[in-house]
């Protein structure tokens, strides 16, 4: 007979240092209980709007079926860098310098692979999308975390930064509106940690993906920056904007040295976006205005309701600029934001994610998607209101 | 219009019924100045009414709705004006519309059953002296009216935790 065989000694020394995420827990006890409201949820809670899933429909009917360029349609990365030049006046050549993406999540990855050699550090902006950490070790990378305090309502310093950068940093990755925090950055916060970036002789990974989603004021685009174009790996898609998440549709944009280092990657690993989803963007970016606005109007008055109803039952929260997610602290509880959460869940039927999941410096806070109805929103104030009441 | 004049048009027009305390949580206003500034709509008339979307099959009620489009000849001076008066006077007519195209104007008219509907149409409509002819279209299902949607599906379940 045959000796048996241990798959786990198989298993790269890589793959074993990667962490188990900390939302896995969450989703198993949520999964297991009724009656239960998520605040839980990192997606928007509309479907795609309808003209664009008759897009694609139609583009089925037609037999579009086939792949695409590499980079993807040649008439979305023309969308792509017109909205760029209309939004942000920066210009993106859409021959080369644009890279259509299964997701920020790929193109994510993408960007840090096309950049790391074995030991280079990239510096990341905590707290933070779960996926950052991960993908640079997977790369070969070290990621050096750095936390934004909550003092500082989790905007991140160039001071903050530039504390972290060492002679083995190759580049930084903010969020921002940002995932978990809600969080935004003005104008002049970006130029200096501009300057810190060109003194360092560093690159910037800008992930944009709840840029449409920004209440106060107006989003600053990190590459339209003076001098920071060809510095930045520019991340965007549709997941949050137009409630695409499923499609699976987002880009890069850089200088054409990295995006053509990253379609090298993609050109292999993909080969390309589906096309039924990049139909779909061409769409969205033409047309999809009216709903993204309609979309954003109703998050902001969510985001009224969630802050001012966390604030009333006496968790301090300040009031998040972007994305959906308000980010109370629960030190007052004196419980961790992982006992808070769990007991929360099990006694009250309300699914939050612990804040320190994201990073350290989120210890002591909680991520509340309000990406969910005015009702369920309400019922959820009130459930934790007498959780908390009950302590 | 200022911003928080569309929010709130737009919060009413969702739910009639919202609370001015709800649309203050929603909106960041004081519910004073909710409550002042939908005075102010409710006197310009930019807030005509409140009501209800009711499903009257469902209440059993079995209502026959027809639409009927109607050509006109203009008499002198009176323009159609005169024409939509004499139609909207009748409760019967719930919608009336001046129309671009081949016909001039559309009416929506409700009754307790098709024969009524017919009778009405054929005895106070066609016989009105500006109304040249009338085509009679009833409606057997109604799908989507005033925005919403009737039947609709239940949604596909997102994930209750993502990241
Ligand atoms: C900050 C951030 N980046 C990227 C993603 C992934 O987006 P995509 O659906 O485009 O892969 C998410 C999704 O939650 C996110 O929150």
């Amino acid at each position: 007979m045959r000796t048996q065989c241990n798959p786990s000694r198989f298993v790269s020394n890589r793959m074993q240092k990667v962490p188990p995420s900390g939302i896995r827990k969450f989703f198993d006890m949520a999964s297991d209980s009724e009656d239960v409201i998520s605040l839980g949820v990192g997606e928007p809670d509309y479907v795609t709007p309808w003209h664009i899933r008759e897009a694609c429909i139609h583009s089925i009917e037609h037999g579009e079926t086939s792949y695409t360029s590499n980079y993807g349609l040649m008439e979305l990365r023309e969308e792509i860098s017109r909205t760029y030049t209309k939004r942000h006046n920066v210009y993106y050549d859409p021959t080369n310098e644009i890279l259509v993406t299964t997701g920020v999540s790929e193109a994510l990855d993408l960007a840090i692979r096309a950049i790391v050699n074995p030991g280079d550090e990239i510096i990341v902006v905590q707290p933070s999308y779960v996926a950052y950490v991960p993908s640079i070790i997977f790369a070969g990378g070290v990621p050096v975390t750095i936390g934004a305090k909550g003092e500082n309502d989790f905007r991140i310093t160039a001071e903050e930064i530039e504390a972290a950068i060492t002679d083995k940093t190759k580049a930084v990755i903010i969020n921002y509106p940002n995932n978990p925090t809600g969080a935004t950055m003005d104008r002049d916060e970006l130029e200096a940690i501009a300057d810190v970036i060109v003194e360092h002789d560093i690159m910037m990974i800008s992930d944009d993906v709840y840029e449409r989603l920004t209440y106060k004021g107006k989003h600053t685009c990190f590459s339209a920056l003076e001098g920071m174009r060809d510095r930045t790996i520019m991340l965007n898609g549709f997941s949050k904007a137009y409630a695409m998440t499923g499609f699976r549709m987002a880009y890069a944009m850089a200088a054409p040295e990295i995006i053509n280092s990253m379609m090298l990657i993609h050109q292999y690993s993909m080969l390309c976006a589906p096309i039924t989803a990049q139909v779909g963007a061409i769409e969205a970016l033409r047309n999809g205005e009216e709903e993204v606005g309609k979309m954003v109007r109703e998050y902001d008055r969510r985001r009224k309701l969630i802050v001012g109803g966390l604030n009333d039952i006496g968790l301090d929260c300040f009031n998040p600029g972007g994305a959906f997610y308000a980010f109370p602290s629960i030190k007052s509880t004196g419980l961790t934001s992982d006992e808070f959460a769990e007991r929360l869940l099990n006694e009250q039927n309300v699914v939050t994610i612990p804040g320190d999941i994201f990073g350290e410096t989120g210890a002591g806070f909680l991520r509340c998607a309000y990406a969910a109805s005015r009702e369920d929103i309400k019922e959820a104030i009130d459930r934790i209101g007498t959780f908390v009441d009950g302590l | 219009m200022d911003e928080q004049t569309r929010n709130i048009l737009e919060i009413l027009e969702e739910d009639a019924r919202i609370v001015p305390e709800e649309i203050a949580a929603l909106t960041g206003m004081t519910v004073e100045e909710v409550s002042r500034k939908i005075e102010y709509l409710e006197k310009a008339k930019i807030i005509r009414k409140y009501k209800t979307i009711v499903d009257w099959e469902l209440a059993g009620e079995n209502y026959v709705y027809a639409i009927i489009e109607l050509k006109v000849q203009l008499e002198r001076k009176l323009g159609y004006q005169a024409i939509a008066e004499r139609l909207y006077k009748f409760p019967e007519v719930r919608s009336v519309r001046l129309l671009s195209g081949e016909h001039d104007i559309s009416i929506t008219v409700r009754g307790n059953s098709m024969k009524q509907v017919a009778f009405f149409v054929a005895e106070k409509i066609a016989t009105l002296d500006q109304v040249q002819s009338t085509a009679t279209h009833f409606v057997l299902k109604t799908y989507k009216e005033n925005g919403l949607i009737l039947d609709e599906p239940d949604q596909v379940k997102r994930l209750a935790v993502s990241p």
